[in-house]
């Protein structure tokens, strides 16, 4: 950022020197002024300069004229050709307000209904541009509800046609499920035909979720099964995926990274009246002993090769849909959750006495596309019961927590139950954030090919956010090439690769959302308006601040290799016998199909 | 013919050409040439028929040796087609039909009379005039963009060098620099025909300032107000001359690929173009090096599918690029970040087909039409009640009194003048206090309407003026492309706050807040079309408050046209009791009241007969019983 | 809807037609809509295959100009006016009855191709009442009981 070429621009009277290539919008928030917007992401990842609330007069000579500051350079208005910048003039004022205004007379304005009630960018750009009165009235966009998806559920009638999920779908999937439909006033943001997200290639990994301002999309939300559930005197397990505690402080009004919320949320999970409260890291410690394992097999015998990980329920929708012939590639591992769910419905329910059918689980999970994956009847591995029951994400946990009027800040911290599935290592802590699973994978292969522990413990290569990460691992003479990535539009190189039959890699991790899952579509909505306490960097720096506290976890723990568990040693010698085994194969291995439509008609 | 690989050759080529081409119209050699119009609108009343009848009739004759017969673009003058016009006389034929071939061979071919029952009849003066230059629709034209129409067969490019094409072209490659060449068209003044009138030198040095290893020209020629279509006319009477002020833009800022966007709904332009383009490439004339010059272009041809937006320059980027016609925000402008990202400018056809006029004849002759702001020419559709319906191109500056009465021939049926709208949905409207206005750029946004393309559609008091906006504002709201907020909702509230004064639901309340949205809507919208989708609102607003008021306070439409604030009714001292209104009533709501009808002879009852009444709460008023009385006895009110 | 195999082809046909062409979904898609009709997903989606642009997107192009149709017209389209003279003239019987003789709703076309039944807004021709257009062309007071004459005699037109 040194040596930027700077520029004068004028606002309001006041000169400041700002960096040349900025934009009104942007320079004027460095100054000092937050001017509202909508369609605008992050720094042009999406500006489409349509919503119009932004819009702020560039007066030349005592005439202005309105101008939306998040694509105008400060470049075209230099202070010194006598461009002065108004935010505060009436014509930009009463504009602001008017754009608004006629957003909310095509809006339905069940706000007290609306699951993003309070999260709602477009009531708070209202609140700050004065649209109070429903000015305008008339007819509306003809509008769809579509709830037939088991991740996301799409409101048209609360779109306002910012554009956001759209482009957030190509940059991080690369596959634009979504677009603009029609014209004019009946413009609608769709699939396809205006298909339903079941029925077309959405891998319902939810990040059209985290960027869209208003309700129009939302996670398919199951608290009302739990409800139900617990009604029926089942016994209610929950289990927590490592990236929820990552995050869920900011739920509460914590600062992204202030908070390792672990303690606080089982605590809450206690007092909801869960049955057990456990730790999905139990799962991932299961996972990494099973993958590991199949990794070693391919190897030894000449398998399949590069092994792909299967925890992303996104990644293998992305697969199924689009990579079918890598079907023998895939791990047939189960995520950890799913694991941990069959063990609780078998394991578990056996040495407590209970039936299968009794245990009701439930997983706390930052992910929306984990919703479809334990509907899969592939998981389904006691008496064809699903493994999990209900899903729910980070946000509907902290929803939840609201709801039963627990003070987060006052909660104790207490500690995940010991019963059978209590310990977990580091190294499923680590699970959350792009590159974890590897690293906790490799600890766990070295040990079971050489019998000695890596003495570094972590795998540094594999970690961070670069696109693509690769590294060479040397166990013992043994060199094994060794892939991360995450985001689907990533992850295509990769298996594009793979199908040229140019990967020399034996392992690749792959995740759906990018970053991994501190970033999954039912992690908390980082929207740098509603969150006046961060700094206006934060899209750029959050999934590093969440990670940090996966990592954190992960050194501060003496347990840090799966195989080190003792309640997995201690599952494995008494009930499952060996990894990729009879009974694992049986209880903890999935399928895939090779056959799934993208569009059904 | 041979292909042209200098300049020299061209010059020669050019030499031979004229020659042949004064020749023919001059009549040298006791011959003479008939040429049909095939111009859109005489295509639709058969004119290709009526060519191929005159060639099978002049053969018959035996006189094909003497009397060639082709087609050629758009007279213009589209209400009065189809035309036939013969050389050398420059006896104009109209309203031709397939039954007076006969009589134009016989008579005139041959007998060397004029046929006097073709012939235009001037609607003032009621005399018949032979000679085309003679009509008044004609008379006070100045043809710069329309160079050409109607005078050489467009499907020829023998015929378009014959006449002045390519003169500029060879001027422009072997003599004059890139920076000349703009400094001509900047000292011409010549301004965008398109719409906003932004000066074309200017926008041309914008592009040529900026470093790239590639440049575009695109010629926008996705004309869509309703009533204008002289873009059209313009490439099915001579697109040679299109294609070369395209050549030369790309000359002047450095652009070697060129891209016609044309509207799919003009599939004889289209055809043309391409056929154009086609005979270039083979003569040489486009492709590379160019008259044995460093100078290499290509033209190429897009289609629009159907969307008004496209006519905005940006979303005819991005319409070429495959992608939803949405404008882009500028900055950055297409001629520093355009087409394919690339520095692109973008011009009207009418614009491109004045530059090689410029070149040809110096940008002073060009800039010596027209006014202090806006030089040279302007081609005007002019439309709606008016006598002469068709395209005209006069001087800046020239008086809509002089383009109504004059050119125009008046208001049809003696009715009064009450507005006329120019620049289709995205203008306004000018009255009676701006008929002596000289009409340029500046002078109608001052009077808050604009140029656009020039539609001029005539409204008569007959016209109302809130129905009109309504009309407009429903356009605008079905060509909307729905990006911005303003424009997508913006307009539809507005378009329906209208509706509400049009049926009487309105109120000074309605009126005071359409005003404050279209105000809105005019600064805030993205693109120039949504910026001016309000100006036909605030133009009638401005000019007809008192027509407003009245559908808000009296919920009364002065002229009778919202349906809702009208009614239709029999006066019952002027009704026969002919029945005629009852039995044409689609759904029979007029009845015979018990009042005895006037009687058809004065003074001569007859008994039984009786006036006629309408039932207002049935009536849905479609004007079925109004234009079926033959007595006058049905009124609006 | 299974589209035929030689649909497939030529569809793929056109694209690589265009394949070298900068940007090419527009002319792709004037060449699909002039040789068959209509452009319907199906239709996208090889598009797409081809291409690598995003079905939603070709989806966005196809509903925003208003030349590309998702369905296919009949060689005859059937206008019959909706319009408040019309209306009350009964021509909802005159759409119900050709919907029943061509086994078709409005907005439909029949299998052969040959019909398309639209209900129309006001075509302005109240006094002929009720009024429908066949291809543009007006036919005046329509009733029920001549829609069987209407269809023989497009038919015929057809077998000649």
């Amino acid at each position: 950022m040194e040596n930027q070429e700077m520029i004068n621009i004028n606002i309001e009277g006041r000169t400041y020197s700002v960096p040349k290539d900025m934009t009104i919008l942007e320079a004027a928030r460095k100054v000092g002024y937050n001017i509202p917007t909508l369609c605008y992401w992050n720094k042009g990842h999406n500006s489409l300069a349509s919503c119009r609330v932004c819009l702020v007069e560039v007066e030349l000579n005592g005439r202005g004229r309105l101008v939306a500051s998040c694509v105008y350079p400060v470049a075209d208005c230099p202070a010194e050709k006598g461009f002065v910048i108004r935010v505060s003039s009436p014509a930009a004022v009463a504009a602001r307000r008017a754009s608004v205004e006629l957003l909310l007379s095509n809006h339905s304005k069940d706000c007290q209904s609306c699951v993003k009630n309070g999260k709602c960018e477009l009531l708070h750009v209202a609140n700050i541009t004065g649209a109070r009165d429903n000015r305008f009235e008339g007819e509306k966009t003809p509008t769809t509800l579509d709830e037939c998806a088991p991740g996301i559920v799409r409101d048209t009638s609360k779109c306002i046609l910012c554009g956001r999920c759209i482009e957030k779908c190509k940059e991080a999937q690369g596959i634009g499920i979504l677009g603009f439909e029609k014209r004019g006033f009946n413009t609608i943001v769709a699939p396809a035909q205006n298909k339903s997200f079941a029925n077309v290639p959405c891998l319902q990994c939810g990040q059209c979720i985290e960027v869209c301002p208003t309700g129009a999309l939302s996670e398919h939300r199951e608290i009302d099964k739990i409800d139900a559930a617990m009604a029926a005197g089942k016994k209610v397990v929950v289990q927590t995926a490592p990236a929820v505690r990552a995050a869920i402080a900011e739920e509460f009004g914590h600062r992204i990274g202030e908070q390792n919320g672990t303690g606080r949320m089982v605590a809450a999970l206690h007092r909801l009246g869960f049955f057990r409260v456990f730790d999905t890291n139990f799962g991932a410690d299961l996972t990494i002993m099973e993958e590991a394992q199949e990794l070693i097999n391919r190897i030894t015998n000449k398998g399949v090769l590069p092994q792909i990980t299967s925890c992303s329920p996104g990644w293998i929708n992305y697969m199924e849909f689009f990579y079918p012939d890598l079907i023998p590639n895939v791990s047939t591992c189960k995520s950890p959750h799913e694991m941990e769910g069959a063990i609780l419905k078998s394991y578990f329910a056996k040495a407590h006495d209970l039936k299968p059918e009794d245990v009701y689980v439930v997983s706390v999970m930052p992910c929306t596309a984990k919703k479809y994956e334990a509907k899969r009847p592939q998981n389904a591995a006691v008496n064809g019961l699903p493994d999990v029951d209900a899903v729910i994400t980070t946000r509907e946990l902290a929803d939840m927590i609201k709801r039963a009027g627990i003070l987060w800040d006052e909660l104790p911290e207490e500690e995940f139950d010991q019963d059978l599935l209590g310990q977990y290592s580091g190294a499923g802590a680590i699970f959350g954030v792009t590159g974890g699973v590897m690293e906790a994978a490799l600890r766990t292969a070295y040990h079971t090919l050489t019998g000695k522990e890596y003495g570094p413990i972590e795998f540094h290569e594999v970690r961070g956010f670069k696109d693509i990460r690769e590294a060479e691992i040397d166990i013992e003479g043994t060199k094994v090439k060794v892939a991360v990535t995450s985001g689907m539009k990533n992850g295509k190189i990769l298996l594009d690769q793979i199908r040229a039959g140019k990967a020399d890699y034996a392992f690749i991790e792959i995740m759906c959302c990018p970053g991994g899952c501190i970033n999954g579509g039912g992690q908390p909505f980082v929207k740098p308006n509603l969150l006046p306490q961060e700094g206006a960097d934060i899209l750029d720096t959050y999934r590093q601040k969440r990670a940090d506290i996966l990592y954190g976890i992960d050194e501060k723990m003496t347990l840090r290799q799966s195989h080190n568990n003792p309640d997995i040693i201690k599952l494995y010698d008494e009930y499952l016998g060996k990894p990729c085994g009879h009974l694992s194969e049986e209880l903890l291995h999935t399928s895939y199909v090779d056959d799934r439509p993208c569009y059904d008609d | 013919m041979e292909r042209i690989q200098s300049a020299t050759q061209l010059e020669s080529i050019i030499a031979e050409k004229s020659k042949v081409f004064s020749d023919k119209i001059q009549g040298v050699g006791g011959k003479r040439a008939v040429v049909v119009c095939g111009g859109t609108g005489c295509l639709a009343n058969d004119s290709l028929a009526i060519e191929e009848e005159l060639i099978k009739a002049i053969k018959e004759a035996g006189l094909q040796d003497k009397i060639s017969v082709n087609h050629v673009g758009c007279f213009g003058f589209c209400s009065q087609g189809p035309f036939v016009k013969i050389f050398p006389e420059d006896t104009l034929y109209r309203a031709v039909t397939l039954k007076d071939i006969k009589q134009i061979v016989e008579d005139d071919l041959i007998g060397g009379k004029i046929c006097e029952n073709l012939l235009y009849v001037d609607p003032v003066t009621h005399e018949k005039v032979a000679r085309q230059d003679d009509i008044n629709f004609y008379k006070k034209q100045v043809r710069i963009a329309l160079h050409g129409c109607s005078l050489i067969n467009p499907e020829d490019i023998e015929e378009a060098l014959g006449y002045d094409g390519f003169k500029a072209l060879k001027k422009v490659l072997t003599t004059m620099t890139p920076q000349q060449v703009i400094d001509e068209v900047l000292a011409s003044g010549l301004r965008g025909c398109g719409g906003g009138g932004f000066p074309t030198g200017r926008k041309w040095q914008f592009a040529a300032n900026v470093k790239a290893d590639q440049k575009y020209i695109v010629c926008n020629g996705d004309e869509g107000d309703p009533g204008a279509f002289m873009d059209r006319s313009i490439l099915e009477g001579n697109p040679f001359e299109v294609i070369e002020g395209m050549m030369i833009a790309g000359y002047a800022f450095g652009a070697s690929e060129g891209y016609f966007y044309v509207r799919a709904e003009y599939p004889v332009a289209v055809h043309r173009l391409q056929l154009a383009i086609q005979a270039m490439e083979q003569v040489g004339l486009l492709g590379d090096n160019i008259l044995g010059t460093d100078f290499s272009f290509r033209a190429h041809l897009r289609l629009g599918a159907g969307a008004f937006v496209c006519g905005e320059e940006t979303a005819l980027l991005n319409s070429i690029e495959g992608k939803r016609g949405m404008p882009r925000p500028r900055p950055p402008f297409p001629a520093i970040r355009g087409l394919w990202g690339k520095p692109t400018c973008v011009n009207n056809v009418e614009t491109l087909s004045q530059v090689p006029f410029i070149l040809r004849e110096g940008a002073a002759k060009f800039a010596s039409y027209g006014t202090e702001g806006s030089k040279g020419t302007k081609v005007f559709a002019l439309g709606g009640k008016i006598n002469n319906v068709g395209l005209v191109e006069v001087p800046m500056g020239t008086t809509l009194r002089t383009l109504i009465y004059e050119i125009g021939g008046g208001i049809p049926n003696n009715k009064k003048f009450k507005a006329i709208q120019t620049g289709g949905p995205s203008g306004g409207c000018l009255t009676e206090k701006d008929l002596d206005t000289p009409i340029d750029y500046d002078t109608l946004v001052a009077r808050g309407s604009m140029m656009g393309s020039g539609g001029a559609i005539v409204m008569d008091e007959d016209n109302c003026a809130v129905d009109v906006a309504h009309f407009y504002m429903e356009f605008i709201c079905d060509e909307s492309c729905g990006k911005c907020t303003p424009c997508r909702i913006g307009t539809k509230r507005l378009f329906e706050m209208l509706t509400q004064v049009t049926e009487g639901r309105g109120t000074l309340d309605t009126l005071a807040q359409m005003k404050e949205l279209a105000t809105v809507i005019k600064s805030g919208a993205l693109c120039a079309l949504g910026q001016t989708a309000a100006n036909p609102i605030l133009s009638t607003m401005n000019n007809f408050p008192e027509e407003y008021e009245a559908h808000v306070v009296d919920k009364k439409c002065p002229a009778h046209v919202c349906k809702k604030l009208m009614s239709y009714k029999i006066q019952p001292d002027r009704c026969v009791g002919c029945t005629l209104c009852a039995r044409n009533c689609p759904v029979s709501c007029i009845h015979m009241t018990q009042i005895p009808a006037k009687p058809m002879v004065p003074g001569k009852v007859i008994p039984g007969k009786f006036a006629h009444e309408i039932d207002q709460s049935k009536c849905i008023k479609c004007g079925s019983c109004m234009s079926g009385c033959r007595f006058g006895a049905i009124i609006k009110e | 809807m299974a589209i035929r195999n030689e649909v497939v082809e030529g569809v793929k046909r056109i694209c690589d037609q265009y394949a070298n062409e900068p940007s090419p979904l527009m002319m792709i898609l004037s060449a699909v809509q002039k040789e068959y009709g209509y452009i319907p997903l199906e239709v996208q989606k090889i598009i797409s295959e081809k291409t690598g642009i995003p079905v939603a997107e070709i989806y966005g192009v196809v509903t925003f100009y208003s030349f590309f149709s998702l369905n296919p017209k009949g060689k005859y389209v059937l206008g019959i006016c909706l319009g408040t003279a019309c209306y009350v003239k009964n021509s909802q019987q005159v759409i119900d009855k050709f919907s029943q003789m061509l086994g078709i709703g409005p907005g439909e076309t029949t299998e052969d191709g040959l019909f398309t039944i639209e209900a129309v807004r006001c075509i302005g021709a109240c006094a002929l009442a009720p009024a429908m257009s066949i291809n543009g062309k007006v036919l005046p007071k329509v009733t029920p009981d001549q829609v069987g004459k209407i269809i023989d005699e497009y038919r015929a037109k057809e077998a000649q």
